[in-house]
């Protein structure tokens, strides 16, 4: 509790222990008066202050004011206990509100906890500790375990298992060795690592996901406009109403029914509308649910970058994947070698050695199933046959390795492969060699992903890619997609969701790996990147960023979003609901003060606690 | 242009009510008050004198609650 918070529970408490105890002391009249304005001023007079200096700036609908009017109008009809009550709830709430905003507050910020505090410098005089800040591209700094990664770089020496659960919320520890990359935000388990810096830390993987998370939930959802509209208005109206209540019924009872005017009983009615006529609990709930459904994704390694995002996704009526890097691994391998007239181990080193100059997927395939290095003094004249593959001389034979374009023409009869995916053909010194055969593989949870979001109601999975429509079938039947556009250019991509976007019920939830689809990502209702470990372009152009590569964090995504929703229309339509029923009650003279402060107050209790529920992600 | 700042308010109503005082301000373009976050980020528009802006804005802001603080102008 801070300071502000604790002064207003001392408070709370004297005021609440005198209301108990004067309620026994047999005074009447004036003496009574004086004795219950002591806990009165006790607990409000800051209220009292507040509404004095908004008067001053002629905002009359202002809370405090409201506050004051009402319990100031209940001890001049001689309802003490009730005045000082009133504002003794009211209090306990504000009390509760501020509590409870900064404990979320805190906790969300901890599960982001990844901003390092220092890092080891590398120098001359031996390792310092800086601020990461303070670090150039290119110096050595150190990592010891148990401490964070400060910033992006290459390991130079020792290995380490990392645990990146703080940036993916992947629990399975990651082991890096000498050579490889490293990001920021990884925490060391093992191992002492020097790592050679290769960004600023204002550019590193930590502080752009810092950014990004700080900086969401300011795009606010249409829920959150809608409520602070609503609250414009209903204060305003409410008030009016109380004024309405307090004149209307005894003028009429008066002027028309020559009845008693009863005024006391219709200020009391008005006074208890007063009470009602604060909207803190959709105010502070709905954002709240808010932020603590980003919160509770950002755990799970999904970054949505604002409020309005997480109400789209929630309404996503299809889904459409770029086939390569999202629900395929994007990582190519040789499948097998058919019609060779040499053996697959020749074949392969002939074809390895003449791709050894490219660095296509493709190419480094074969390098990777050759296995062994290629000896690049034997390989002369390569020549890039622009998209239909290279040719070269190896150990001083001609190679031609390419597609079916490249045989023909070079004039070589090729056989065609029963199989489907990429297939490499072979010339060797000018007489077909036989064709390797190189598949792209899907992704563990691809299948089980698209059976995922089927299940939650999302029967529109559609999949678009520039691969062979064979290639493409195949990979959609095995997952169960029905809906394929193969072979196009990424124009064409941006074109048919533009299509897609025309017939499609609910929001278009686009899925790429942020390579080369920055325009469609752009284009979509919601556009999720994913594996964005490291990749600027796609955090910049996502609305989603999945920090790892699972297709399973989608589905989990849509269901964070739909529990956030449902909280968020739950607490609405509760809030508005219980106030209206009180009002009613209260101008039916059925509701007192005491209905009306649990009104105000209870229903904020219930409808924060209602909201820290979207954090807990199944 | 767009810049981010930490604000420091006691209630989300309050908040409310200073994004709604900021956006009247003369050059900005738009603003948005982030209660859960507690900051303020403002768009100007083209050519205004940020620093200028700003003090109006939180002249503004306290116009309607006198308990707010925005940091770093």
């Amino acid at each position: 509790m801070s300071r502000k918070q604790k002064k207003s529970l001392i408070r709370i408490l004297i005021a609440a222990a005198m209301l108990a105890g004067f309620s026994f002391l047999p005074v009447e009249g004036t003496p009574r008066l004086i004795i219950y304005l002591i806990p009165y001023l006790v607990i409000g007079y800051d209220i009292l202050k507040k509404a004095v200096k908004g008067i001053g700036r002629g905002q009359v609908f202002d809370e405090n004011f409201l506050m004051a009017v009402a319990t100031l109008g209940a001890i001049v009809l001689g309802e003490y206990t009730e005045g000082v009550a009133v504002m003794l709830f009211y209090q306990i709430g504000e009390l509760f509100e501020s509590y409870a905003v900064g404990k979320s507050r805190r906790n969300i910020s901890d599960l982001m906890d990844i901003r390092p505090d220092y890092a080891n410098l590398e120098t001359e005089e031996g390792i310092t500790r800086v601020d990461p800040d303070e670090v150039p591209v290119g110096s050595v700094i150190v990592v010891r375990p148990g401490e964070k990664v400060p910033i992006d770089g290459r390991i130079l020496e020792g290995n380490a298992s990392l645990n990146t659960s703080a940036l993916t919320g992947e629990s399975l520890p990651r082991e890096a060795g000498a050579g490889d990359e490293v990001i920021s935000g990884c925490i060391d388990m093992t191992g002492v690592l020097r790592i050679e810096t290769t960004r600023e830390f204002g550019e590193s993987t930590v502080s752009r996901i810092l950014e990004l998370v700080e900086n969401s939930s300011s795009r606010k959802s249409e829920s959150e406009n809608f409520i602070s509209k609503f609250a414009r208005y209903y204060t305003p109206a409410v008030c009016i109403s109380a004024l309405l209540l307090a004149t209307c019924p005894p003028l009429v009872r008066m002027l028309f029914l020559g009845a008693a005017p009863d005024w006391k009983i219709w200020v009391y009615r008005a006074l208890t509308f007063l009470v009602i006529s604060c909207p803190c609990a959709l105010v502070i709930s709905i954002p709240l649910s808010f932020f603590a459904g980003i919160g509770g994704a950002s755990r799970e390694g999904i970054l949505i970058k604002g409020s309005n995002y997480l109400e789209a996704l929630s309404k996503t009526g299809c889904v459409v994947f770029d086939k390569t890097g999202t629900l395929t691994q994007g990582v190519f391998e040789v499948d097998g070698i058919h019609h060779n007239t040499m053996e697959e181990e020749t074949l392969l080193r002939y074809a390895a050695s003449a791709e050894s100059y490219s660095s296509h997927p493709i190419s480094l395939s074969i390098q990777r199933a050759y296995g062994k290095p290629v000896d690049s003094r034997k390989v002369t004249d390569v020549e890039e046959l622009g998209g239909h593959g290279v040719s070269a001389r190896v150990e001083g034979v001609s190679v031609a390795v390419g597609n079916a374009g490249l045989m023909d023409r070079l004039g070589i009869p090729y056989r065609e492969c029963g199989k489907v995916g990429t297939v490499v053909h072979t010339a060797v010194d000018g007489s077909y060699a036989g064709h390797i055969l190189i598949t792209d593989r899907l992704k563990q949870n691809a299948a089980e992903t698209v059976a995922a979001l089927k299940r939650e109601g999302i029967s529109r999975v559609v999949m678009l890619t520039g691969d062979i429509r064979q290639v493409a079938d195949q990979v959609a039947g095995e997952l169960g997609i029905t809906q394929v556009h193969s072979e196009l250019l990424p124009a064409d991509k941006v074109e048919k969701v533009e299509a897609l976007l025309k017939d499609c019920k609910g929001k278009l939830v686009f899925v790429g790996d942020g390579i080369n689809d920055a325009p469609v990502l752009a284009r979509a209702d919601i556009g999720i990147a994913m594996g964005a470990l490291g990749s600027d372009a796609a955090i910049e152009a996502a609305d989603v960023v999945l920090m790892d590569d699972d297709p399973l964090k989608i589905v989990k995504a849509v269901r964070i979003s739909r529990k956030c929703m449902r909280i968020v229309y739950e607490n609405i339509w509760f809030a508005i609901g219980i106030k209206l029923l009180c009002l009613l009650a209260g101008a039916l003279g059925f509701a007192n003060m005491w209905i009306a402060i649990f009104a105000d107050v209870g229903v904020m209790i219930l409808a924060v606690l209602n909201a820290i529920r979207a954090l807990a992600v199944k | 242009m767009k810049k981010t700042y930490k604000i420091e308010v006691d209630c989300a109503n309050c908040a409310n009510k200073m994004e709604v005082a900021a956006k009247k301000t003369e050059g900005v373009k738009d603003c948005t008050v982030n209660f859960m976050t507690l900051k303020m980020s403002v768009e100007f528009e083209d050519g205004a004198d940020v620093k200028a802006v700003m003090q109006q804005v939180l002249k503004n802001c306290k116009k309607v609650e006198d308990e707010c603080e925005i940091f770093g102008i």
